[in-house]
C-alpha cells in the first residue's frame, strides 16, 4: 500500500511539473490572442491620424488624448453615447418591469399553455433582426416613432424581454416556495410581498438580468440602425456611417470604440461568474 | 420543485405576452403578408400566392448565400467548440487567477459588434493594422478588401476571437460542477490525463456543450454586423451571409416579396433549431432534477 502511494506521488510529480507549463503556456497564449486586438485599438486612439498612418509602431510615439477630446466636445460624437444610454436604459427598465411578473408566474404555477409560451419567448431570442428589420422600419413609420428612442428600446424588448424571463425564471427557482406561503399566511397582499420580500431575495437576479438587458442592447447595431435617422442616432451607428463617408480619421474612430467597451468593462468583474449563465439563458 | 395549477397566472404573463406580440406578432404577420402579395406601388396589393417563394427557392443568390452560410457556421463550429474546450481544461480551477482569465476571456464577449468589426478590420489592414502588417513584411501580399480567401480568413478569425471564450466559459462552468470525488477516484486508478478527460470531463461536460453548439450555431447562422463592417459582404458577394442578404434584399432594393419569402423561409429554419434548443434544455433540466 505505501509502495503504491510512493509510486503514485512520483509519477503525479514527474508528469505534473511539464503538464502545468503546457496549460499555462495554452492559457497565456489565448489571453494575448484575446487582447492583443483590444491594445491595438487603444494604441491607435492615443495616436493622431497622422502618426497612424506615417509609419508603423508598436506602441504611440507621442501619446495624446485629442481623440478623445474631439468626441467629448463634439455634439454629433458625444449625442451618440447619450442616445445609446438613453434607449439601452429605457429598454432594459421595460425589459425587466415586464419580465418580473412573468418569470414569477412561470418559476411557481403550471397554467394552460405555459409550455408553449415559453418555447415562443425562446423563439424570439433566436429569431435573426435581419427579417424584423423591414417589418420594424415600416411599423415603427407607420405609427410615428421612427427615429425616436422609445422604437428602439421596443424593437430590442424582442430579443431582452424572452431573456429576462429565462434568467429570472432560472433565479427564481432557487427561491423556496415555502418563503411564499409563510408570506400569505402572515397577510401579505401579492404585490407587497413581491415587492418587500421576494425581490430583494433575487436581487442577485434581478441585476444580472438586468446587465445582460444593457449588454445585448448596447452592442446591437442593425436594428438600431434601421429604426434611427438623426435625432436617435446610436454610437453604432454614427461609427459606421463615418467609414463610410469622408476620409476616415481612424484615431477617433479608435477613441470611439474604446469608449463603447468601457461600459461592458466597468461592470465585467461583478458579473464574472454569471457570464456564462447570461449567454445561455440562465441554464447553465 | 412542484407547481402548482392555477391558471390565473396568466395575468402576470399578460405584460410580457402584450410587449412580444407588439414586438414580434404584427411585423412577422407584415412578412407573411408581404411573401403572398405584390405591388407596383402606392400601396396597392395583389395576390401573388406562392410565386415568391417558388423564386427564391430556385434563385441561384439565394443559395449562394446559404452554402455560404452552411460553410461559415460549419467551419466555426469546428474551430470554436474543441478550442473552448481546451481553453476551459487549461483554465485555473479557482483563486485570484480564474478571476483574471475570466474576465479577460469574457471582454470581447462584451464588445458592440460593429467595434469587433471595426477592431479586425484596422487589424487586417496592411499599413496600419498588426496582423496585415506582419503578414505583409513576412512577404504575402495580404488584402481582405480584394482577396476571398483573405476575407474569409479575417472573418472567420475575427468571430474566433469574438465568441471562442463563450464556448470556454460554458465549458468551464460544466468542468466547475464535476464533484472532486471523481478525479480522486481517476487518481486511485491510476487514470491518465486523457481518460480522466475523456470517461470523466467530457460525458459530464455533454449538457452544456450541447448549449455551447446551438447558441454557436444559432448566432453564426445569423451573424450581420460583424461581416457587415469589415467587408460589406465583399470581395464581390464572398462573404455575403444570409443576413447580409437579407438584408440588401429588404432595404437597400426595397424587393418586398422575395425579401420576405426569404425571410419566413429564414425563420423556419430558426424555429426548428430553437426547437431542438428547447427540448434539449428541458431535457438537461430534468436530468438535474429541477
Amino acid at each position: 500500500m505505501v509502495a503504491t502511494t510512493e509510486t503514485f506521488t512520483a509519477t503525479a510529480r514527474r508528469s505534473a511539473f511539464p503538464k502545468v507549463r503546457a496549460r499555462h503556456v495554452v492559457m497565456v497564449a489565448y489571453l494575448l490572442f484575446m487582447l492583443i486586438p483590444i491594445y491595438w485599438l487603444t494604441k491607435m486612439s492615443l495616436q493622431t491620424n497622422q502618426e497612424i498612418l506615417g509609419g508603423f509602431t508598436l506602441w504611440p510615439q507621442n501619446p495624446t488624448l485629442d481623440n478623445y477630446r474631439v468626441i467629448l466636445t463634439d455634439p454629433s460624437w458625444y449625442m451618440g453615447y447619450v442616445n445609446s444610454i438613453t434607449y439601452v436604459v429605457m429598454n432594459t427598465v421595460l425589459s425587466l418591469a415586464v419580465a418580473l411578473p412573468a418569470a414569477y408566474a412561470f418559476s411557481r404555477y403550471r397554467f394552460l399553455g405555459d409550455k408553449h409560451l415559453f418555447f415562443w419567448l425562446l423563439t424570439n431570442r433566436m429569431a435573426p433582426p435581419a427579417v424584423f428589420a423591414l417589418p420594424f422600419f415600416q411599423l415603427y413609420s407607420s405609427v410615428g416613432l421612427f427615429d425616436t428612442h422609445i422604437a428602439v428600446a421596443l424593437a430590442h424588448t424582442l430579443f431582452n424581454v424572452p431573456l429576462a424571463v429565462w434568467i429570472l425564471e432560472g433565479f427564481m427557482r432557487g427561491v423556496p416556495k415555502e418563503i411564499d406561503e409563510t408570506a400569505y399566511i402572515d397577510g401579505y397582499s401579492f404585490p407587497r410581498f413581491f415587492i418587500k420580500i421576494f425581490m430583494p431575495l433575487i436581487a442577485s437576479g434581478i441585476g444580472v438580468a438586468a446587465f445582460f438587458c444593457f449588454m445585448f442592447s448596447w452592442v446591437e447595431l442593425l436594428l438600431s440602425r434601421t429604426l434611427t435617422a438623426v435625432n436617435a442616432q446610436p454610437i453604432a451607428s454614427i461609427m459606421t456611417r463615418t467609414v463610410s463617408a469622408s476620409g476616415l480619421d481612424w484615431g477617433v474612430l479608435c477613441a470611439a470604440g474604446v469608449l463603447t467597451i468601457v461600459p461592458g468593462a466597468l461592470v465585467i468583474y461583478f458579473v464574472r461568474n454569471y457570464i456564462a449563465k447570461g449567454f445561455a439563458l440562465g441554464r447553465v | 420543485m412542484d407547481k402548482v395549477q392555477n391558471n390565473k397566472a396568466w395575468f402576470l404573463v399578460l405584460p410580457v405576452l402584450v410587449l412580444v406580440a407588439f414586438s414580434a406578432v404584427i411585423p412577422l404577420m407584415t412578412v407573411v403578408n408581404y411573401s403572398v402579395q405584390d405591388t407596383f406601388g402606392n400601396n396597392v396589393f395583389f395576390w401573388e400566392g406562392l410565386g415568391w417563394f417558388e423564386q427564391v427557392l430556385t434563385d441561384s443568390r439565394v443559395h449562394g448565400a446559404l452554402g455560404r452560410q452552411l460553410a461559415f457556421s460549419g467551419i466555426i463550429l469546428a474551430i470554436q467548440i474543441p478550442l473552448g474546450i481546451a481553453i476551459a481544461v487549461c483554465m485555473p480551477k479557482k483563486g485570484f487567477w480564474a478571476s483574471v482569465c475570466l474576465v479577460l476571456m469574457a471582454l470581447p464577449l462584451l464588445i458592440p459588434w460593429n467595434v469587433v468589426g471595426t477592431i479586425w478590420q484596422i487589424m487586417g489592414r496592411g499599413d496600419i493594422g498588426l496582423v496585415g502588417y506582419s503578414l505583409s513584411a513576412l512577404g504575402i501580399d495580404w488584402n481582405y478588401a480584394r482577396d476571398p480567401l483573405h476575407a474569409w480568413i479575417t472573418v472567420i478569425v475575427m468571430d474566433v476571437w469574438h465568441w471562442t471564450s463563450l464556448v470556454a466559459l460554458l465549458a468551464y462552468a460544466g468542468l466547475q460542477s464535476i464533484p472532486q470525488a471523481y478525479y480522486q477516484a481517476a487518481k486511485i486508478d491510476q487514470a491518465s490525463r486523457w481518460s480522466v478527460f475523456r470517461y470523466i470531463e467530457l460525458p459530464k461536460m455533454q449538457g452544456v456543450l450541447l448549449i455551447a453548439i446551438l447558441l454557436r450555431f444559432m448566432d453564426s447562422f445569423m451573424i450581420y454586423t460583424e461581416p457587415f463592417v469589415v467587408t460589406g459582404g465583399g470581395p464581390g458577394s464572398a462573404t455575403s451571409f444570409l443576413s447580409i442578404d437579407l438584408v440588401k434584399m429588404a432595404l437597400g432594393q426595397f424587393d418586398l416579396g422575395p425579401a420576405a419569402a426569404f425571410s419566413l423561409m429564414y425563420f423556419l429554419v430558426i424555429l426548428l433549431v430553437s426547437w431542438v434548443f428547447y427540448t434539449v434544455m428541458t431535457n438537461l433540466d430534468k436530468a438535474e432534477g429541477r
